[in-house]
């Protein structure tokens, strides 16, 4: 328990760990107030300026078709009249229907609408922080000689490696909990002052719920992952330069080249599908240049579904993978 | 068949003790048997030239490197498989001191304290010891590197060890913080510690211990209490002084001529070889050359270290850094021998 203690003091008295907090959250305010400003709520005043508006635009449109009319007409047996069809009586008049009053209103934030995509907001920057916060904190340990030192008093490697992951990602659960419940909260408010939460019901929020677990599993393998990456390399800058070596061979490399090869579903091999088949528990890859013909609906491209269930299977896989490695390296290899 | 261990008050035991490192460019033996045997209360030396095998010998009984053979035992527990055991009792710091430069010497300290089960209190004592209490609010990246050097001491002092193992404790530190450091440790030895201390500063070594172990090539060259050690490596050379305005190039030629291994100071000329000292006075009186100093070349610790690691500096050569004399295999390994 010394140690975990230890750890955990050690992991918050970063400058590092701070900073880069300190920075999400910052980022993440600025969101919360960008939302709050670009959205207001949707009164009888709205409504009524919104279907005007929609009724002034129908007007319009109807005078211009009809205008187009007159000049269709006449210009009959003309030189111009190939500007027009034939017929025209084609150039219909607009129905007052295809105006929605809607379009016209201003931005709203509809919590139950809105909201998941605030939540995937909220994982992908903490997801990131949580990355380069557990990377730098195995990282700088290994480069300062501060593990070596460590391990003079503990000589235990599992134990004290261990330790280490468990209080980075204890420390970064409590994290997340709290800013989820923090940025619920302030979406709550923005979604009373600036929109409308009426429509959220316990299901709904059950399910905000369950997407902001998802969240949480999220920021801690990536956590784990850049400690894992860190750890093996013993060096900081091995978890980064992975993350970017990732970025450009396999997210823009390789997409250029699925691309270029016209590979099915090509998007399949891009990690943020799977981040946001996660969170948002499934997401669909269409094939534009395939036809999947049906009797009822002609032709449909062909379709893959990632679901949540297999992006956590791949993340699981990932965080195994990359932590048994650091921890077997860890036993193994010579400190020195 | 591997030695027993000794039941003696042997606080730190190696026999045999095996590393060999295999890269691209061969094999390389870094620890080739070596053997090493430190009693309680002792004050111990731990020599050997650059690449010798001492910092991988260090590690090794610290758990930091696994050794390909032979056993280790601390405070009578074999290590590495008690280390976790004996580990509350053995303070050390392995090569230069490296810590987390963000933190506070407090900080780093207070951590480790934390780590280790040590009691928070103990802190702001080895902090007064070193002499950094005025400095235990500053961030160790300010630290000079004696500065370091005294709060790596510092941490392996945290634990009130039974036994202090210091790779190069004096390495940075002034003239004072020298002296400092050797009557700490003198003081920590009187107290019941037992403390390994591992110098390039012979004369200190000599100073301050009370046994010394010297490596080379990964193997033990010598042993024993440091009286022991210069009584073996007595030499028979001599220190001559000539009559001021006597030509000295033209004795040390006439020596040499008659068999003298010579090298020349600035003022004055030793003689290697002089089994008869008379001999010399014999020669030079011959040519009507008189002596002023005639005296003989007590053996220190700097020279038996060089005699025996064969890493004195030749002129005209560049010595390179493994380089050593290769110490012959021990006819027989064993705990102490």
């Amino acid at each position: 328990m010394s140690l975990y203690k230890a750890e955990t003091r050690r992991l918050v008295k970063r400058r590092f760990t701070r900073l880069f907090v300190a920075g999400a959250l910052v980022v993440l305010a600025a969101v919360a107030v960008g939302m709050f400003f670009t959205n207001q709520k949707v009164g009888p005043d709205q409504i009524a300026r919104a279907q005007a508006q929609a009724q002034a635009e129908f007007e319009e449109v109807s005078k211009q078709v009809a205008q187009e009319r007159k000049d269709c007409e006449a210009a009959k047996g003309t030189p111009s009249a190939s500007r027009f069809p034939p017929n025209c009586d084609e150039l219909q008049a607009p129905q007052p229907s295809d105006f929605n009053p809607k379009w016209h209103l201003p931005a709203t934030f509809d919590f139950r609408e809105k909201f998941p995509d605030m939540v995937t907001t909220l994982a992908a920057l903490l997801a990131l922080a949580a990355f380069v916060i557990g990377a730098s904190y195995v990282g700088a340990e290994w480069n300062s000689g501060g593990m070596m030192n460590l391990l003079l008093w503990r000589p235990q490697r599992l134990r004290v490696l261990g330790t280490k992951l468990a209080a980075l990602l204890v420390g970064l659960t409590a994290l997340t909990v709290v800013t989820a419940a923090v940025w619920t909260a302030v979406f709550r408010l923005i979604a009373g002052l600036r929109g409308s939460a009426e429509s959220m019901t316990s299901g709904a929020w059950q399910s905000i719920g369950l997407m902001e677990l998802r969240a949480l599993g999220l920021i801690l393998v990536a956590g784990a992952v850049g400690f894992g990456l860190a750890s093996l390399g013993r060096h900081t800058a091995m978890a980064l330069g992975v993350v970017i070596g990732v970025i450009v061979v396999f997210q823009f490399g390789l997409g250029s080249v699925l691309a270029l090869a016209d590979v099915k579903f090509a998007e399949a091999y891009l990690v943020p599908v799977w981040v946001i088949a996660w969170m948002s528990k499934s997401i669909k890859i269409e094939d534009y240049n395939s036809c999947d013909f049906s009797a009822v609906s002609g032709c449909q491209p062909e379709s893959i579904t990632i679901t949540w269930q297999m992006a956590g299977g791949v993340m699981a896989v990932v965080f195994l993978l990359v932590v048994t490695a650091a921890m077997w390296t860890m036993r193994k290899r010579d400190i020195t | 068949m591997l030695p027993k261990v000794s039941p003696v008050t042997a606080v730190l035991e190696i026999a045999g003790l095996q590393k060999t490192y295999r890269s691209r460019k061969g094999v390389r033996k870094a620890l080739d048997g070596f053997d090493m045997y430190v009693e309680a209360g002792q004050v111990h030396g731990f020599l050997g030239p650059n690449g010798s095998g001492k910092t991988t010998t260090l590690r090794t009984l610290l758990g930091l490197i696994k050794p390909h053979g032979g056993r280790m035992a601390i405070l009578g527990q074999e290590v590495p498989h008690h280390l976790p055991t004996v580990a509350g009792q053995v303070g050390a710091i392995v090569e230069s001191p490296q810590f987390f430069g963000n933190f506070t010497a407090n900080d780093t300290l207070s951590l480790l304290a934390d780590a280790g089960d040590v009691d928070q209190s103990r802190v702001a004592e080895v902090l007064e010891l070193v002499g950094l209490r005025d400095r235990a609010k500053d961030r160790v990246k300010t630290y000079s590197l004696g500065m370091k050097q005294r709060l790596a001491v510092a941490s392996a002092l945290l634990k009130d060890p039974k036994l202090l193992i210091l790779d190069e404790p004096a390495n940075g530190l002034d003239p004072g913080g020298i002296r400092e450091m050797r009557t700490l440790m003198r003081n920590l030895a009187e107290s019941g510690m037992t403390v390994v201390l591992s110098s390039h500063i012979l004369g200190e070594i000599q100073l301050i211990c009370d046994s010394v172990t010297i490596i080379s090539a990964g193997r033990r060259v010598a042993a024993g209490s440091v009286a022991d050690v210069l009584a073996t490596h007595t030499s028979s050379a001599v220190k001559v002084r000539l009559e001021p305005g006597v030509d000295m190039g033209a004795a040390v030629a006439l020596l040499r001529a008659n068999g003298a291994q010579v090298a020349v100071e600035h003022d004055h000329f030793t003689v290697a070889n002089a089994g008869n000292p008379a001999q010399i006075t014999r020669i030079l009186a011959e040519r009507e050359i008189y002596l002023a100093e005639l005296a003989p070349v007590a053996a220190d610790l700097e020279s038996v270290f060089l005699e025996l690691t064969g890493t004195a500096p030749v002129e005209g050569q560049h010595r390179q850094v493994d380089e050593t004399a290769m110490a012959p295999a021990p006819a027989q390994g064993g705990w102490g021998q």
